[in-house]
């Protein structure tokens, strides 16, 4: 129970995906000009990213491990994740219309994300267990929705700011998005396993 | 042997998650209208808003369900409302095709400003920092809050510090309208020639004239002067009707304020004020 409370509070805050590992920039930087964006595509990461993991632990200990084809693991992950989102839409769209339009075309973009392999990947490199993994999987998604959220947040306030004329645009979103890691960084060294 | 293993074992998993995709597609199945697409595909995708919808994607649904009517799409004109009409099978009076036009001719030549505003370059806020830096209540801040809120990228700050709409571009969605904080942008009927009275002023008289070379004061000379009766007064400011406006311009030589302009955009812009009239 407590390596469970520490792996949700290590990946949440002290070893944020986005702001500490620098996994997931692209939506970090593409999704996060509008706080209902934001929201959306987190609120699909953390469901893609939690059954992802689940799904890539349960055939890497009971297909891969077994036939020891351990070095098969990331095409095979990849294949998963890519089959597993299709498959969570398609059965969205029939059984949650709501939710569907809610989470609309990040769903299918997550595909790409690398935050979804690289949680996979890593639950499997730390050797935890399928409880662990899912926790793992809940806490990483849950820190990159937070980190959308926050740099949504400053970037709704950076639209009415006056911005030096050559920091205008993507220069001052990279600029905040470091200074917010720096932030981050404060975290480093409070709680380790 | 340990290839064989490789190979069975993901094309085992790419087979398994094939056919669950397979069979998923199948069982979950949702009956898609293919007039949906088809409407969509007929509309502008500008993606505006004009008819009340978040995007054309929306639209398109709320029209094959029935909720929108056929000829909501402003910006698309008579030419999308008879494709959508014709894939819904239904006979429709096309849409009048509107533009965007500014009715404010104080640029800084001819309107005078209480202050030199340094904050944000935004209408709004401008606007709430002591009512504004111009003289004038209601003319043109020229913060570009309308070329900003412009899907089609219509609307430019023209050199004279005035946004000028490029009509050819306008679809006439009217966001610009709803985005200028005076008030100063209304939509027109494109096709119509005429004059306008380009002023936005609803105080009377001297206040107008003191603030602004080009104000209309609301002497209603033009009111009286008109044949077709096209003018009328609303809150102290002439209002040309285009439909009714035959473009005989004896309003412009009865107007001592130099308000009233034909329509055509090259004489607004080269300004018929004071200068222009004396050079």
């Amino acid at each position: 129970m407590e390596k469970l409370i520490s792996i949700l509070f290590i990946y949440i805050l002290v070893d944020n995906f986005v702001l500490q590992r620098f996994f997931g920039i692209c939506p970090f930087l593409g999704v996060s000009r509008k706080m209902e964006t934001a929201m959306g595509m987190g609120m699909a990461v953390v469901f893609v990213i939690t059954l992802s993991t689940l799904v890539t632990w349960l055939i890497h200990y009971y297909i891969l491990v077994p036939l020891g084809l351990e070095f098969l693991q990331l095409v095979t992950f990849i294949l998963v994740i890519a089959g597993l989102v299709q498959l969570v839409e398609i059965f969205l769209r029939k059984a949650s219309p709501t939710l569907y339009q809610g989470l609309g075309i990040y769903l299918p973009l997550i595909t790409t994300n690398c935050a979804v392999l690289a949680v996979a990947l890593l639950a499997v490199r730390q050797e935890f267990t399928l409880l662990e993994s899912v926790v793992f999987g809940i806490a990483a998604s849950l820190g990159f929705w937070m980190a959308l959220v926050i740099m949504s947040g400053i970037r709704e306030r950076l639209e009415l700011t006056k911005v030096p004329g050559p920091l205008q645009g993507t220069a001052i979103t990279l600029i905040t998005a470091g200074i917010l890691s720096l932030a981050f960084m404060g975290f480093r060294g409070m709680l380790t396993f | 042997m340990q290839i064989l293993y490789a190979v069975v074992t993901l094309g085992g998993v790419g087979a398994f998650f094939g056919l669950l995709l397979g069979l998923a597609a199948r069982f979950f199945a949702v009956a898609s209208d293919q007039r949906v697409e088809a409407v969509r595909e007929a509309l502008p995708g500008a993606n505006c808003g004009a008819c009340g919808y978040t995007g054309c994607n929306k639209f398109a649904e709320a029209v094959v369900e029935g909720e929108a009517p056929v000829n909501g799409c402003i910006p698309g004109g008579s030419i999308t409302t008879e494709e959508i009409a014709a894939i819904m099978g239904q006979e429709v009076a096309a849409v009048k095709p509107m533009v965007a036009a500014v009715f404010c001719l104080g640029d800084r030549r001819r309107a005078s400003e209480l202050f030199i505003y340094h904050g944000v370059p935004d209408c709004a806020y401008a606007q709430q920092y002591h009512g504004g830096f111009k003289a004038c209540a209601d003319g043109c801040l020229g913060l570009g809050n309308c070329v900003r809120a412009c899907p089609f990228e219509a609307i430019s700050i023209g050199p004279n510090g005035l946004p000028k709409v490029d009509e050819t571009k306008c679809g006439g969605c009217g966001l610009c309208v709803e985005a200028c904080p005076r008030g100063i942008i209304r939509l027109i009927p494109k096709d119509e020639q005429g004059h306008l009275v380009s002023c936005n002023s609803h105080e009377r008289g001297r206040k107008v004239s003191n603030a602004c070379e080009v104000g209309c004061t609301g002497c209603k000379a033009c009111l009286r002067v008109c044949p077709h009766e096209a003018i009328t007064m609303e809150d102290n400011l002439a209002v040309i009707d285009l439909e009714k406006c035959d473009d005989c311009g004896l309003c412009v030589e009865k107007c001592r304020f130099n308000a009233i302009h034909p329509r055509c955009e090259s004489e607004i812009e080269d300004g018929v004020g004071p200068e222009a009239a004396s050079a």
